[in-house]
């Protein structure tokens, strides 16, 4: 066992883990964070994916161990005092989820990409989140609604 | 024609039906506040995790857990023979012919494995990973038998057995011949009487569902009651048959299906993995967890498709159909599950699809393989009758040198000839094939690309521009209970629904068809919104817990708002009446004299005085003041059973570019206009068409399920089982039409299936287009670079699914991934 301490959404947290552990069972597991999901075993669906440090990553993986002393948020500290992010608004109000288990690590990539490229074409969006499988909507709404939240979001910093 | 005239009058204005009402169910999704079952935490519980054969066929021998059982933190190891007293066999509730064989599906192997991914041993431990960790310790002892894989050789003279205890490989021989049926004329006469006749082959690849969500069950004993949670679109048949099958009592179960993470007809299934799960919570009286790795569900997750289709079609030289003969081999897998067989027999009524053929025989042989079970996947039999009819169209256009789209017009039934009964027996509601293909072919800019297509072609550009067409109907809407009966289906296809009126006037809605991504939460709410006039925001919609939404057939086929919707518009239409009369006697009024509007009753010519059903509610709720004689409830339930299935239908387009020099395929532009009947919430029903059209597209070009010559899936992991990405996939142009469904009260045509129905062949036959003047007449999906390379270059179809170390087959090697380079590969088999 090893001893990590890490803030997520928010809070802090020390807990000792298994080396072995990934990012995300550790969320899941130790924290209770299940609004993030796992959805395969190779690192290709992005269900998982969270910001650590501001960046967004496959909490597949990553060790928790790796995560030590950095700052992970997940979909569930993104909204601010119970308003949602612009993202979240954009996918409830396009429809960009059908089931919703893409959902949370389809924002938080959709976020990052906003954040490095705040207006990105149609098809900069679709190879932005390639690392992200649907199964449910085709992903147009979902193209739709992160180019509406990267508009929210450009307007936010103007 | 639309039948609005018949349709019984609803209550007010229509104010939610049709708008795009965002989805209530988003709240928690986009939050992360979800309730997926493998969140679930129970205290005490215990982890499950499955051995797994690594051998396709093969007698067991001894298996050794011992080491496993010892290893830390196990709890119990159970085998097949541990668990064969109790487990019965996984049920088959579609014997499509009295002479059906049904091997038997242990849930758990017993004596022999019959595919890779089969259970063979379960751990049970107190963490997942002590679980995970003991699999390594279990040695089976495999004594291996022959492989049976291929179709056509499995059905062979001395073929080796995919089960030894039956005598063949042929689980059904299940035909219709409409000359005998009394439905159409002789086949034979009419392939002796035409001018052309067109025979193909056509292989519908094994396809996996592939739900993001994993599946996931957990089952908490108390006492001699049992609730399960699992991720299933079907909790009440799995209830049912969980019942049946293992020996606890219906009324000691309760299933739960919280939030689940989509199904695609991947979730209809009673698993070997529920069936274990529970078991093991019985045997050891604590809560257990069973979640499952993609690899595993990529493995032991039933598959879908995969059929040989040999297809004729006759017809004189002017292009009017005279006849179609349809055979089929069907592959089964190695064991029958819930409605494996019954899925190539839902095809077989579409394969006329929308033409007046005169004439019509199908011909299906179900087929043991040592391969995954297959079962429901989106469409379910409907996208491979479509695609062999659209395929065989487009074949036909090219022998009689028309243009494929005057063929179908030919042959098409028209506007005015509805409700028609084809040649298959079924009657078609509605539809107007012509105007949606008028407004597809605008949206696609139709006459503009066929230029573009002549100049390449003239210009000899390497990259080609093909068009390809799919006007489609299917039947769905699953399903006249009498019908499925005389198919030989085990239960009824009804739906039902209550209402609760509460105190403070907010409604309950319970509906049986359960969600897991089609919004049920929304639309529901929108239809009970009209019909009670009560706010959008007022109504709660409940489901998918046997004990709260106790009658319900749950969530496939395209059911659940022609179906299950409908309960719920009968139901609020019962609490109407009983309101009535309680208002008749608050009013003091005569119930004739009332006029209901907008939520509220009032005495015709009286403005001003009226109460509404939210009041009524609280006053039945207090039933200090109630007509005599009169219970006080205003609460109804009502089931709906269709008396026929509808049939939306739809015009898809599909323009492709092809690279002839490197045989990439890519959509230039996908336009299609569906025709869902009435539409309740376009936001939804566009998302349905979406995510429909990603499926079938990619069947067409990206996705296929692959064996090697020992029965190994090589297409294990979502490196190798192409979903496709946004990347992938290209920007659709959608439209509708509206033709309203006569045979329910909403007029609603189920959507869920269309696009991924209509899509598939809509893409083939462009890409056909493309590259037919090269003298390329037929491409196995999925449509690979390789395989259009090759079909261009070297002739033939691109190529048979070839063994293992070679990259012909699939989408998903390349030369890397492969390990092996040949000189096509070396050509890039990446997409
Ligand atoms: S679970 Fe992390 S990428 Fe799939
Ligand atoms: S919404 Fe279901 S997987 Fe994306």
């Amino acid at each position: 066992m090893t001893q990590i301490s890490v803030r997520v959404d928010g809070a802090a947290y020390t807990d000792e883990v298994e080396p072995r552990t990934l990012l995300v069972h550790y969320l899941r597991e130790q924290l209770g964070k299940v609004g993030t999901v796992v959805g395969c075993d190779t690192s290709n669906c992005g269900a998982c994916t969270v910001h650590l440090d501001g960046e967004a990553v496959k909490s597949c993986t990553v060790l928790a161990v790796q995560a030590d002393g950095s700052e992970v948020t997940t979909i569930e500290g993104i909204a601010q005092n119970g308003t949602l992010h612009p993202m979240q608004k954009a996918f409830h109000e396009l429809h960009g989820l059908q089931c919703g288990y893409c959902t949370p690590g389809m924002i938080m990539a959709s976020i990052d990409l906003v954040g490095d490229n705040p207006d990105p074409s149609e098809h900069e969006v679709r190879e932005g989140i390639e690392g992200n499988l649907c199964r449910c909507t085709g992903y147009q709404n979902i193209v739709r609604a992160v180019q509406q939240a990267a508009a929210e979001m450009r307007g936010a910093q103007a | 024609m639309t039948a609005v005239e018949d349709r019984p009058v609803t209550a007010g204005p229509a104010k939610e039906v049709g708008q795009a009402r965002k989805r209530k169910e988003d709240a928690r999704l986009i939050t992360g506040k979800t309730t997926w079952t493998d969140n679930m935490v129970l205290p005490g519980m215990l982890h499950l995790a499955v051995v797994r054969s690594p051998v396709a066929h093969a007698k067991l021998g001894t298996i050794d857990v011992e080491a496993a059982r010892s290893a830390p933190n196990v709890v119990a190891v159970f085998t097949g023979r541990d668990l064969a007293e109790e487990q019965g066999s996984i049920p088959c509730a579609w014997p499509v012919t009295p002479e059906m064989v049904n091997p038997g599906h242990p849930s758990v192997a017993v004596d022999e494995v019959n595919h890779v991914g089969e259970a063979v041993a379960v751990i049970v431990a107190r963490s997942k990973t002590a679980a995970q960790d003991a699999v390594e310790l279990v040695d089976v002892d495999y004594d291996p038998l022959p492989v049976v894989l291929d179709m056509d050789r499995a059905l062979a003279d001395g073929a080796a057995l995919t089960h030894d205890h039956v005598a063949s490989n042929e689980s059904f021989r299940w035909i219709f011949d409409a000359g005998e049926a009394g439905t159409g004329s002789s086949t034979d006469e009419a392939f002796a009487n035409a001018d052309v006749v067109v025979s193909r082959r056509f292989v519908q690849q094994r396809l996996i569902p592939a739900f993001m969500e994993p599946r996931s069950t957990v089952v908490q004993p108390q006492g001699d009651n049992y609730t399960m949670w699992s991720s299933t679109q079907v909790p009440h048949i799995l209830r049912i048959m969980l019942a049946m099958t293992t020996g606890v009592p219906e009324h000691k179960l309760r299933v739960i299906a919280p939030d689940v993470g989509g199904g695609f007809g991947g979730k209809l299934q009673v698993t070997p993995e529920e069936v274990i799960t529970l078991l093991v919570a019985k045997r050891l009286g604590k809560p257990v967890k069973w979640t499952e790795t993609r690899s595993e569900s990529l493995m032991s997750a039933h598959h879908g498709r995969d059929q040989i289709q040999y297809v004729d079609i006759a017809a004189d030289r002017e292009g009017n159909v005279l006849g179609l003969k349809v055979h089929i081999l069907a592959d089964m897998g190695a064991y029958l599950r819930l409605v494996t067989p019954g899925v190539p027999i839902l095809g077989a009524f579409m394969f006329p699809a929308i033409y007046k053929f005169p004439a019509y025989r199908f011909d299906c042989q179900g087929v043991f393989t040592n391969k995954t079970p297959t079962d429901a996947y989106r469409g379910a039999g409907r996208p491979e009758a479509t695609f062999a009819i659209e395929r065989i169209m487009d074949e036909l256009a090219v022998e009689l040198d028309m243009d494929p789209l005057e063929l179908r017009r030919r042959n098409w039934i028209n506007a005015e000839e509805f409700p028609f009964t084809t040649v298959a027996g079924l009657e078609y509601d509605s539809g107007d094939y012509e105007q949606a293909t008028q407004q597809a072919l605008e949206l696609l800019g139709y006459d503009e690309l066929r230029e573009e297509q002549r100049r390449r072609r003239e210009s000899n550009d390497p990259v080609q521009l093909g068009i390809g067409f799919s006007t489609f109907t299917e039947m769905c809407g699953l399903a006249p209970s009498r019908v499925l009966g005389s198919l030989s289906y085990g239960a009824g296809g009804w739906e039902h629904a209550s209402i609760r009126m509460l105190p403070t006037g907010k409604v309950e809605v319970i509906t049986g068809s359960t969600p897991h991504g089609q919004g049920h939460e929304t639309a529901w709410s929108q239809l009970v919104a009209d019909e009670l006039g009560v706010p959008f925001e007022d109504i709660e919609v409940l489901h998918g817990d046997t004990a709260i939404s106790p009658r319900g057939l749950d969530t496939y086929g395209s059911r659940s708002l022609v179906v299950g919707g409908a309960a719920v518009v009968n139901a609020s239409q019962k609490v109407v009446a009983k309101a009535r009369t309680v208002a008749a006697h608050l009013l003091e009024a005569s119930e004739d004299d009332l006029q209901f509007e907008s939520g509220t009753f009032s005495v015709r010519g009286t403005p001003g005085s009226g109460v509404s059903i939210q009041e009524i509610a609280l006053a039945t709720f207090a039933a200090h003041n109630f007509p005599e004689g009169v219970e006080p409830s205003i609460d109804a339930d009502a089931t709906f059973d269709p008396v026929n299935f509808s049939f939306p239908h739809g015009t898809h387009i599909c323009a492709m570019e092809v690279d002839t020099e490197t045989g990439m395929v890519s959509i230039r532009k996908y336009a299609c206009v569906d025709d869902v009947g009435k539409i309740v919430n376009p936001l939804i029903v566009e998302g349905q068409v979406h995510g429909g059209l990603a499926q079938g597209i990619a069947q067409a070009l990206y996705e296929e399920a692959v064996y090697d010559e020992d029965g190994n899936l090589t297409t294990g992991t979502f490196v190798d089982y192409l979903v496709p990405s946004a990347a992938d996939l290209p920007h659709f142009d959608t439209g509708n039409t509206v033709h309203e469904a006569p045979g329910n009260p909403i007029g609603a045509k189920g959507v869920g299936e269309a696009g991924c129905i209509a899509s598939t062949p809509a893409v083939v036959n462009a890409a056909l287009d493309a590259v037919r003047h090269l003298g390329v007449s037929d491409i196995l999906m999925p449509l690979t670079p390789e395989r259009v390379w090759r079909a261009i270059h070297r002739g033939g179809d691109g190529g048979d699914r070839a063994t293992a170390g070679t990259n012909a087959y699939g989408g998903a090697q390349t030369e890397t991934t492969a390990g092996v380079s040949t000189p096509e590969s070396r050509l890039g088999g990446d997409r």
